[in-house]
């Protein structure tokens, strides 16, 4: 491992000193379980790391009135731990609850899951389903980025040298909503997503209609991917067997896997539809209480 | 700032109730920094990587895994590793329910089992055999003794 300097800063404004400093030879250091493994696989050669765990507004989980915003530095199990995030949001506790074990649970976070953008990031869908939006600071100020646009690349992001994610925001989910993430694994813990799929429904007063839908997959593409046809799908259709048979072929025709070792295109692709289908109902029965 | 050879780090922290001041290399971790610093080697070396929990210590209460931490970060900060769990009186419940029930074979896994269970009985004393295996999914045993350890786990709560 290459040697690096630690730094903790306390404010945002001396992290992206710090990182515009060094440019790609510099890191936040959230949890660490991603970035403490590429550094020893000499994945990364980094001078730097930057411990953002001393800054407050990226530690801090809060629900209110506009929605929720999670710092990015947040660990996972503070998400789940949380109760008016299990009420309000449990399509993100589903994605959160399943990365890594107890372990990596204390450490890693969605704002370090989304940063470290593999296909198969299970936080990332049930954010892109709920319309998140990505907060970044830099030494010129700060912008808004969609959690749909954030990922460009396997391990690749919208973030330049010199930017440092602040916190995810997660607007306020509609009257009569509903949300699910689940992911196929052939084991039953600690693994790899084949096929992820995360889905969030407004329905209407009657609980019978879909008024909209969002659904977003994982490990099916070079990153997450927001199937839109396919929730777009679902708006002003009856709940029913054939309006969601008709989004999971959608989500299905939005898959774009390869084949490695977990699985192959059609298997991947016939997840997609399979859990498409689970997960809209899921999401309807969250919706209907 | 930043250097071929970054300065070393001074950390102050609490391990197993004794606090110890350090000066700990800037990226070197925190199974490292317990092991070679302190000569608590207990805490074993796995697949540095978060996926075999044989690195497992609690830090502030919280299980992780210490290949995964640097020593850097713990300033400040509780640590609780295999050594602080038996006491003058004896062994803690959890190791004395795994030699009775045979919970280990080569014993490599067995440090992080112990503070992974005793993180999840310190919080919830009953737990069901599901909550078990669920908790300890992020540990392996390559002996493959698992079901000795739930019910060495099972056997130690209340």
């Amino acid at each position: 491992m290459h040697p690096f300097a630690y730094v903790a800063p306390t404010t945002v404004a001396e992290a992206v000193a710090v990182l515009t400093e060094h440019g790609d030879r510099a890191r936040p250091l959230a949890g660490g379980t991603d970035l403490l493994v590429k550094a020893r696989a000499n994945a990364w050669e980094l001078d730097a790391v930057i411990d953002i765990k001393n800054i407050p507004e990226l530690m801090t989980l809060s629900v209110n009135g506009d929605g929720l915003s999670i710092g990015a530095g947040v660990p996972c199990y503070q998400v789940y731990d949380n109760s008016d995030v299990v009420a309000q949001y449990p399509g993100i506790v589903d994605g959160a609850s399943i990365i890594g074990g107890i372990q990596v649970q204390s450490r890693a976070g969605l704002g370090g899951n989304l940063c470290n953008a593999a296909p198969s990031g299970d936080g990332i869908p049930a954010l892109i389903a709920h319309s998140a939006v990505a907060h970044i600071a830099n030494s010129s100020g700060t912008r808004e980025v969609a959690v749909e646009d954030f990922c460009t690349g396997p391990s690749r992001t919208v973030l330049e040298a010199g930017d440092l994610l602040v916190s995810i925001e997660v607007p306020k989910p509609a009257a009569n909503s509903g949300a699910a993430y689940t992911r196929f694994i052939p084991r039953n813990e600690m693994d790899i997503a084949v096929a992820g799929v995360g889905v969030y429904v407004v329905l209407d007063d009657s609980g019978q209609n879909f008024v909209s839908g969002r659904i977003a997959l994982a490990s099916v593409g070079p990153t997450p991917i927001l199937a839109s046809e396919a929730g777009d799908s679902l708006a002003g259709k009856p709940v029913n067997d054939e309006t969601i048979a008709v989004a999971a072929a959608l989500a299905k025709n939005a898959a774009t896997p390869i084949t490695d070792m977990r699985g192959t295109v059609d298997q991947r692709k016939q997840l997609v539809e399979v859990l498409t289908g689970r997960m809209i109902n899921k999401a309807v029965e969250r919706a209907r209480g | 700032m930043t250097t071929k050879s970054p300065g070393k780090i001074h950390v102050t922290t609490t391990i197993n109730g004794q606090e110890h001041e350090l000066l700990v290399p800037p990226y070197m971790s925190l199974l490292d920094t317990l092991r070679e610093l302190i000569g608590l080697t207990g805490t074993k070396e796995g697949c540095l990587d978060g996926n075999c929990g044989a690195c497992t210590v609690s830090v502030d209460g919280r299980i992780v895994d210490s290949c995964l931490v640097l020593g850097a970060e713990v300033n400040g900060k509780n640590v609780d590793t295999v050594e602080g769990m038996a006491t003058a009186e004896g062994l803690h419940p959890l190791q004395q329910a795994f030699l009775e029930e045979a919970a280990l074979q080569c014993g490599i896994c067995t440090p992080g089992f112990l503070v992974a269970a005793k993180g999840l009985l310190d919080n919830e004393p009953s737990p069901t055999e599901g909550r078990i295996r669920h908790w300890l999914a992020g540990n392996l045993c390559r002996c493959t003794g698992y079901d000795k350890i739930v019910r060495a786990v099972q056997k130690a709560s209340s």
